[in-house]
């Protein structure tokens, strides 16, 4: 087993290469070296981390704005449906009012016509009235030789007319 | 153990050979040759170094070599935050060092470079250079227990709860497990790297030997061990990384009785 048998003439050198060569080690390696690889983790870790705060940040605030873009889109849209229904009222109230004055006209007008149907009959009438008398007058005289006036014979028409 | 059946001696693979500097290169009378233990542990140092430059590029979006370096980063410094808590950040330089090291070593003698004459060493199978890096674990929790907790630091050895008629005991059972620690961490460290090895090269001299005195043998006791060889590759990688993981593990919860006390 040469680690004993060696041990007397070698312990010296083992001892010193080994400390010289960890101490290397730990003085340009892992006390050199290793912090800023460790430093480098580090910012990383970092850089992650705030670029992940900044998104987050960034999405709240997109929440945010349109939160903020639907409030202020139902608020126009309810003002446009009362521009609509304002629009609306105003167009059934604008009609009616012209369907009201079409209607008197027209009832005016139907006045008028039955008016001048009421006159046309009463002329009419008059001079059916007019007629028959004349026609009874005739009758009376060439019947019974009487000679009724007009004004007699008007009256017991107009007595037999209307009962 | 000699190699008296001739070919293959398993523990020929952990001999220390000097390369150079053998003459004179000494300090203090202590005779300082480079020799190929010291060869790989610089060889295992300059692939750290390389694979850590590679990953310094540090880029915001990390590529594959990046992200290989972080991730060990990371491991190192969620081992610490877990068993220390954010006391434990100051020691990642430390467990990093002390378990990429192992880790890389571990691995570099595993690696099959007899294949281009190359003699693989794992320095780790020393216990000279585990002992070194145990030796060392125990004296920064002993430094940083007295520094923080001043004599406090020996109420460790008198767990929470201890009944008062045990505690002419407690303390002593508590202060030989206390002081066995670095013994255990070095010694579990060179006895996994050494058994692995010593394992592969005998079934290694299983198969040449056999393959050697015919097609039968080769084909009876070769092909097996050639199987199991496989598989026991798989296995010492599998041991290097977790024996690296043990030793850091074990060196931060060492840490943490020197941080937190109880």
């Amino acid at each position: 087993m040469p680690q004993i048998s060696q041990l007397a003439a070698t312990y010296a050198s083992q001892i010193f290469w080994m400390l010289a060569f960890f101490g290397f080690i730990y003085f340009v390696i892992g006390r050199g070296m290793v912090p800023k690889v460790m430093a480098t983790v580090e910012a990383r870790d970092k850089q992650i981390a705030d670029d992940l705060a900044a998104a987050d940040a960034a999405r709240a605030a997109a929440d945010a704005e349109e939160e903020a873009w639907r409030t202020a889109d139902n608020a126009r849209r309810a003002e446009a449906q009362a521009v609509i229904a304002k629009a609306k009222a105003d167009a059934a109230a604008a009609s009616e009012k012209r369907l009201a004055a079409a209607a008197t006209v027209v009832d005016g007008r139907l006045a008028e016509a039955d008016a001048r149907i009421a006159a046309a009959r009463d002329g009419a009438l008059g001079e059916i009235e007019t007629v028959a008398s004349e026609a009874a007058a005739a009758i009376a005289q060439r019947v019974a030789g009487l000679s009724v006036d007009a004004k007699a014979a008007n009256a017991a028409v107009k007595e037999a007319f209307h009962g | 153990m000699a190699a008296e059946q001739g070919k293959v001696d398993p523990m020929h693979q952990f001999t220390i050979e000097p390369l150079f500097g053998t003459d004179h290169w000494s300090i203090a009378g202590y005779s300082i040759p480079f020799t190929n233990s010291a060869l790989w542990m610089a060889l295992t140092t300059a692939v750290l170094l390389l694979f850590v430059v590679g990953g310094m590029k540090r880029e915001l979006v990390p590529g594959r070599w990046q992200m290989a370096v972080e991730g060990f980063t990371g491991f190192i410094d969620n081992l610490l935050a877990a068993n220390i808590g954010p006391a434990g950040k100051k020691y990642v330089p430390y467990i990093f060092s002390l378990f990429m090291f192992i880790l890389f070593a571990n691995l570099l003698g595993l690696l099959p470079l007899m294949l281009v004459g190359v003699h693989p060493f794992t320095p780790t199978s020393h216990f000279t250079v585990t002992g070194v890096l145990a030796i060392m674990s125990f004296a920064i929790v002993l430094i940083v227990g007295f520094a923080r907790h001043g004599l406090h630091f020996f109420s460790l050895f008198v767990p929470h709860g201890t009944p008062w008629w045990l505690l002419w005991l407690i303390p002593i059972i508590e202060l030989i497990s206390f002081l066995v620690r670095p013994f255990s961490l070095a010694l579990r460290l060179f006895v996994a790297m050494m058994a692995g090895h010593v394992l592969l090269e005998v079934l290694s001299s299983f198969v040449i030997d056999s393959a050697n005195s015919g097609a039968l043998w080769g084909t009876v006791v070769g092909l097996p061990s050639f199987l199991l060889m496989i598989a026991i590759c798989a296995l010492e990688l599998l041991v290097a990384g977790i024996q690296a993981y043990v030793f850091a593990l074990l060196t931060s919860l060492y840490l943490n009785d020197a941080e937190n006390l109880h």
